[in-house]
């Protein structure tokens, strides 16, 4: 139980603008082992430029990250230098992107893109590399005989599945994921949050989900948080916040949701 | 004779001092890419220019230099490079790997061990190992700074996966000292292990790209493999057809259009050298036979 006490990873006011215009504003959250947290917002809010910070792609003006790792303690990500950031991505973290290409190797085969972060961490057999590649296809719903056909042959949310096993498969205790249903079609929307939320719960990892999506968010996260121009300007319990929303803003966002 | 036109081994001195302040860099961190300023060669890129701005920076006039192209002493590559070296400085020049104090190679390391003192000068196409993998410099070199090398293993899977074998053939990926990855020059994979502890100099430098790395003697050098699909070298199906070697690189040679063929030594001094000493294979001229009997 003690581990559950403290927060995977503690954000304490993180600053970003580009050039006079500010894009987080003192934005502070907490997130903890094995819990969803949804991030809303309409476009422009800094919710993507939050998500790029805390991956360490895009550097914040001030701030703080305190991350609870497993293998080296707690760790101050912006202070941190850049071997030890990219070694703890890469042992502990995943990152989803929206457009799958931009987050697999399109020319290469889907085994191998599932094979890559294993082949970083050092995993040097042929055979096991391949036999839980084969495992990982199978549990994101791709035919086992696709192992050596290329991304690009796929379709887009073959794709997207692709991409999330390829960050699953080094059993992240963290994965960041960027509007991971954007740009697909409903049905398939829906058989990729069915997804999501059995394997984010089998594997206990901790998410951090964007998303303008209000359904996408209510389906998934545990917990929200409502960004407007950089601020978040609302937190808490999913259903909660969607079913009373205080905050004006957050009361519109709700509203223009469309019904069916 | 020497040139009096030029200065010595064509380069001014200024040009000659910086490529070897670049070498020494290089030396002391074995497969690192050293950037250094390159200057226009009278020959185009991709035939040679680095390797022989590399000879030139450390030739002398007592040096003995062979130069070989694919294995040969004798193509249109070795002999250009070879008589401009020997109209630019005067120095001897040879064919025996032996004699040689400084080898300028193309695609080939020669089947002669080398010795201790020699110096192996490598013509580099493209130095990044990383290069078709990860398309921006920046990038690559923060992955050598980082020793993130697990992308390459990625295309070796690939390799496994089309082909059941690991297909890459020449320009095999090597691990240097436990510490960075290298691109050995379009060696074939033959060569590779040869570079592993080797007593001579090896340089290599990339004129295009304006690189020059190196391995000191006795240097580290691990070809990257799996566990379950451990590096292996080339093997022929036969001898060499006119000096009965099983121990050296084979070129293929198609002889009439009824599928005949003969494999024989890619390195003609090696070969050469054979034959003097009496050895024979299936196609030795039949005279030559005849007086060994």
């Amino acid at each position: 139980m003690n581990t559950i006490e403290m927060p995977l990873l503690n954000v304490e006011g993180i600053e970003k603008s580009f050039g006079r215009q500010p894009a987080c504003r003192d934005v502070s959250l907490e997130l903890w082992p094995g819990e969803v947290l949804g991030i809303v917002g309409e476009s422009g809010s800094g919710k993507s430029t939050l998500l790029k910070i805390l991956a360490g792609r895009l550097a914040a003006d001030a701030g703080r990250i305190h991350y609870r790792s497993a293998g080296e303690g707690i760790v101050e990500l912006l202070g941190a230098s850049e071997a030890q950031r990219r070694r703890l991505m890469r042992r502990e973290w995943g990152f989803v992107q929206q457009h799958a290409r931009d987050g697999l190797r399109m020319g290469f085969s889907a085994g191998a893109n599932i094979g890559e972060p294993m082949m970083a961490l050092g995993q040097r057999d042929y055979g096991s590399l391949r036999n839980t590649a084969k495992d990982w296809l199978r549990a994101v719903e791709i035919p086992e005989e696709r192992l050596d056909d290329a991304p690009r042959t796929f379709s887009g949310g073959m794709q997207q599945r692709l991409q999330i096993a390829r960050n699953l498969v080094t059993h992240p205790r963290i994965v960041l994921m960027d509007e991971p249903t954007g740009g697909l079609d409903v049905s398939v929307q829906a058989r990729l949050l069915d997804l999501l939320r059995r394997l984010v719960h089998e594997h206990n990892v901790a998410v951090i989900l964007v998303t303008h999506d209000l359904g996408v968010a209510r389906l998934l996260a545990d917990r929200l948080m409502v960004m407007r121009r950089g601020q978040v300007v609302e937190a808490g319990l999913t259903d909660q916040l969607l079913d009373d929303p205080q905050h004006a803003y957050t009361q519109l966002l709700v509203s223009s949701v469309l019904g069916v | 004779m020497t040139d009096q036109d030029y200065n010595f081994a064509f380069l001014d001195e200024q040009t000659k001092r910086m490529l070897r302040r670049a070498i020494l860099k290089a030396v002391a961190i074995p497969g690192y890419q050293v950037p250094f300023g390159s200057r226009e060669m009278p020959l185009p890129y991709g035939w040679g220019t680095g390797g022989m701005q590399v000879t030139a920076a450390v030739i002398g006039a007592d040096d003995v230099l062979k130069v070989i192209d694919q294995g040969a002493d004798d193509t249109t590559n070795a002999v250009s490079i070879r008589r401009f070296f020997k109209r630019m400085t005067g120095v001897a020049t040879t064919e025996k790997t032996r004699e040689a104090t400084l080898i300028q190679t193309r695609h080939r390391v020669p089947e002669t061990p080398l010795q201790a003192g020699q110096i192996l000068v490598y013509q580099v196409p493209i130095p990044e190992p990383l290069r078709w993998l990860e398309p921006r410099e920046i990038e690559t070199r923060i992955m050598h700074a980082l020793s993130e090398y697990g992308v390459m293993h990625v295309k070796l899977y690939e390799d496994i996966a089309r082909h059941g074998h690991i297909s890459t053939a020449y320009d095999y990926p090597v691990l240097v000292n436990g510490r960075y990855l290298m691109r050995c020059s379009p060696i074939p994979k033959f060569d590779t292990p040869k570079l592993h502890m080797n007593p001579a100099l090896q340089l290599f430098g990339a004129g295009r790209e304006k690189r020059i790395y190196a391995l000191p003697p006795h240097t580290d050098v691990k070809p990257l493999d799996f566990e379950d699909h451990p590096f292996e070298i080339e093997h022929w199906p036969e001898p060499c057809a006119l000096c009965g070697a099983t121990d050296s690189f084979l070129d293929e040679v198609i002889l009439d259009d009824k599928g005949g063929r003969m494999f024989v030594c890619s390195d003609t001094d090696y070969c050469g050298e054979r034959r003097e000493a009496g050895h024979r294979g299936r196609m030795s001229p039949p005279e030559t036979l005849e007086a060994a009997e």
